[in-house]
């Protein structure tokens, strides 16, 4: 496709684009900035481009993981230290139990096929519409009463596994489909058996759905916040519940709050610019055939 | 045990951890949740303590003032937000389904706001909107003019909590619909070209009606996820100036938070998911009817 040849636009259409790049990550560039400003430049009444950018910020937030100590901070405050620690292991950890089972789960849906594919499909789909806000009230009463495991990380890694395999099954049963059955059964007549089969031909073929998938896990365990906040303790708080927690406070500090909504925009971002391929085909996977 | 039975009992153990999961932790809660409705059930209390009550949480929703407003501001946001992403949306898919270079830098630029934890969308807009700090404020001060209480009066509030939310969502339709013109025959297009159409012609007699199966369902996927937006507001003004802001699942969380009302928060959720489960049965009803006239079509062509 080195020869690929662009059609000529007008300026106008030109202007338009650049237009929608600037409103598009406009407000994301202007979190960028504020995050590297001191509040004195936040509060200034001159919009001003110029400011010396400071990591400042950043070291108010990490100040738990750092090797030296901040000359700025009297005291360290390690709620967001401990809260970043807590988000990478849910997400980590949910996402990998997710993936595991929910592959397994398609690969027996599509090739065993003993229930019809209707029912799952439509049970996928409506599992998949549940909000988390409709789940609060039972989750919390199960999790505190019945199963004791309210506070933990374990708990709120269950919740989110639970919400997240509904759509790993359904977007991974339209890549495993695609798996021709001839390989498996040349698998099969080698004397490989059903896990074989499924872990050295099927699983490295599926790749691509994998990722998917696996961003699509991860960012919703890492960006969810309502759950989180019912299940946890003080201990396994995660990151959007201490920026919203730190929120309700009557004087906010702007520059470190945008610092810690920074990190937690990071990773997602790293995944868009690395796989919007795959996100892409995740999006418009159900949606647009073909 | 025989080679025969391990693979009877095969798709079993593959289904077995997916199946006890969702059993346990979705499907449990959810009947839970439908018996819990029935119950005046505060935090404090284990369910069996709680007292069965019958319809009363129903009854007692349909009478409060403040959840029929909260209901109203939900329709109201999930009409105006999914009104104006379609049409921002698919305009720009149009607009821009054209052989460029950057494309998919393009896409990956706009898909950007979607990854980004809504808190995090949230804290961006609040800040945005702050009356001293906020751009715009400051943008509007240096031109002159008097400063718009974007998040503090009640109609404001909710125009600006529909601008962040059009912000973070025109780009899924836009890309869905793009999706959806790229695949388009070719054919049909050349067609139309061939025999003289205009290009608003081709777009309104050619494309969109071709499009439509697509732009359906992401209507709908667009208007199931717009009830369960939260984080966002929940940032933002958490459901406030007074109720204009509240949609149903701050509303449930507050009963259930602040009011320690279970039993009532249940049956709030109770209400938000019916609709949702009307929404989606509409879309795999579609769905199907869809997939049967393309088998019909088929069929009757190979007949001819």
């Amino acid at each position: 496709m080195s020869q690929q040849t662009y059609d000529r636009q007008n300026p106008a259409f030109y202007a338009l684009l650049i237009t929608l790049v600037v409103m598009a990550i406009g407000p994301i560039y202007l979190m960028l900035t504020t995050s590297l400003k001191l509040n004195i430049d936040i509060m200034s009444d001159s919009s001003s481009l110029l400011f010396m950018p400071t990591l400042r910020n950043y070291e108010t937030a990490l100040c738990d993981f750092l090797w030296y100590e901040p000359e700025h901070l009297r005291r360290c405050d390690p709620t967001f230290g401990r809260a970043l620690t807590n988000s990478l292991i849910i997400g980590l950890i949910s996402t990998a139990i997710t993936l595991i089972i929910g592959t397994m789960a398609a690969y027996a849906l599509v090739r065993f096929r003993f229930m019809g594919r209707d029912v799952v499909s439509i049970w996928t789909l409506m599992m998949r519409m549940v909000p988390p806000a409709v789940l609060l009230v039972p989750v919390f009463g199960i999790w505190t009463f019945q199963f004791g495991i309210d506070g933990s990380r374990g708990g709120i890694i269950l919740v989110y596994v639970a919400l997240n395999l509904p759509f790993v099954i359904w977007i991974l049963q339209s890549f495993i489909v695609q798996v021709p059955i001839q390989l498996e059964e040349a698998a099969r007549m080698d004397g490989a058996g059903p896990f074989q089969v499924f872990f050295l031909v099927v699983l490295p073929l599926i790749k691509p759905g994998i990722a998917a998938a696996s961003i699509f896990t991860f960012r919703v365990a890492w960006n969810e916040f309502l759950l989180a906040n019912a299940l946890s303790d003080r201990n396994s708080r995660t990151v959007p519940v201490t920026i919203v927690n730190s929120l309700t406070e009557f004087d906010i500090d702007w520059g470190v709050i945008m610092a810690t909504g920074m990190l937690l925009a990071i990773p997602p971002i790293i995944f868009t610019f690395v796989a919007s391929r795959q996100i892409i085909t995740g999006m418009t996977a159900g949606a647009v055939k073909g | 045990m025989s080679i025969a039975s391990t693979n009877r009992m095969t798709p079993y153990l593959f289904l077995a951890p997916a199946g006890l999961v969702l059993a346990f932790a979705l499907f449990y809660p959810i009947c839970y949740m439908i018996y819990a409705s029935f119950l005046d059930w505060n935090p404090s209390q284990r369910i069996g303590e709680a007292e069965f009550v019958g319809l009363r949480n129903y009854f007692k929703l349909f009478g409060d003032d403040a959840f029929r407003e909260s209901m109203g501001v939900t329709l109201k946001f999930a009409a105006v937000v999914v009104t104006i992403e379609m049409f921002l949306g698919v305009g720009l898919a149009l607009l821009l389904d054209r052989n460029i270079r950057g494309m998919s830098v393009l896409r990956t630029l706009f898909i950007l706001p979607m990854m980004i934890a809504p808190i995090v969308v949230g804290l961006m807009w609040r800040y945005m909107y702050h009356p001293t700090v906020g751009i715009f404020n400051k943008t509007l001060k240096s031109w002159g003019f008097d400063g718009i209480p974007w998040l503090s009066d009640g109609s404001w509030a909710f125009a600006s909590v529909v601008i962040a939310d059009v912000w973070q969502w025109t780009p899924f339709i836009f890309i869905l619909s793009l999706a959806a013109l790229q695949s388009l025959p070719a054919s049909a297009i050349e067609a139309s070209k061939i025999d003289g159409a205009s290009g608003w012609q081709q777009i309104i007699y050619i494309k969109l009606p071709l499009m439509l199966p697509v732009l359906i369902v992401t209507l709908l996927l667009r208007l199931i996820d717009s009830f369960k937006v939260l984080e966002v507001i929940l940032v933002m003004t958490n459901g406030g100036p007074g109720l204009s802001t509240e949609i149903l699942s701050l509303r449930i969380n507050r009963t259930a938070s602040e009011f320690r009302e279970l039993g009532e928060a249940a049956a709030m959720s109770n209400l938000l998911l019916i609709v949702l489960l009307i929404l989606t049965f509409t879309m795999f009803i579609y769905n199907k009817a869809q997939d049967a006239r393309a088998a019909r079509l088929r069929a009757v062509e190979e007949e001819v």
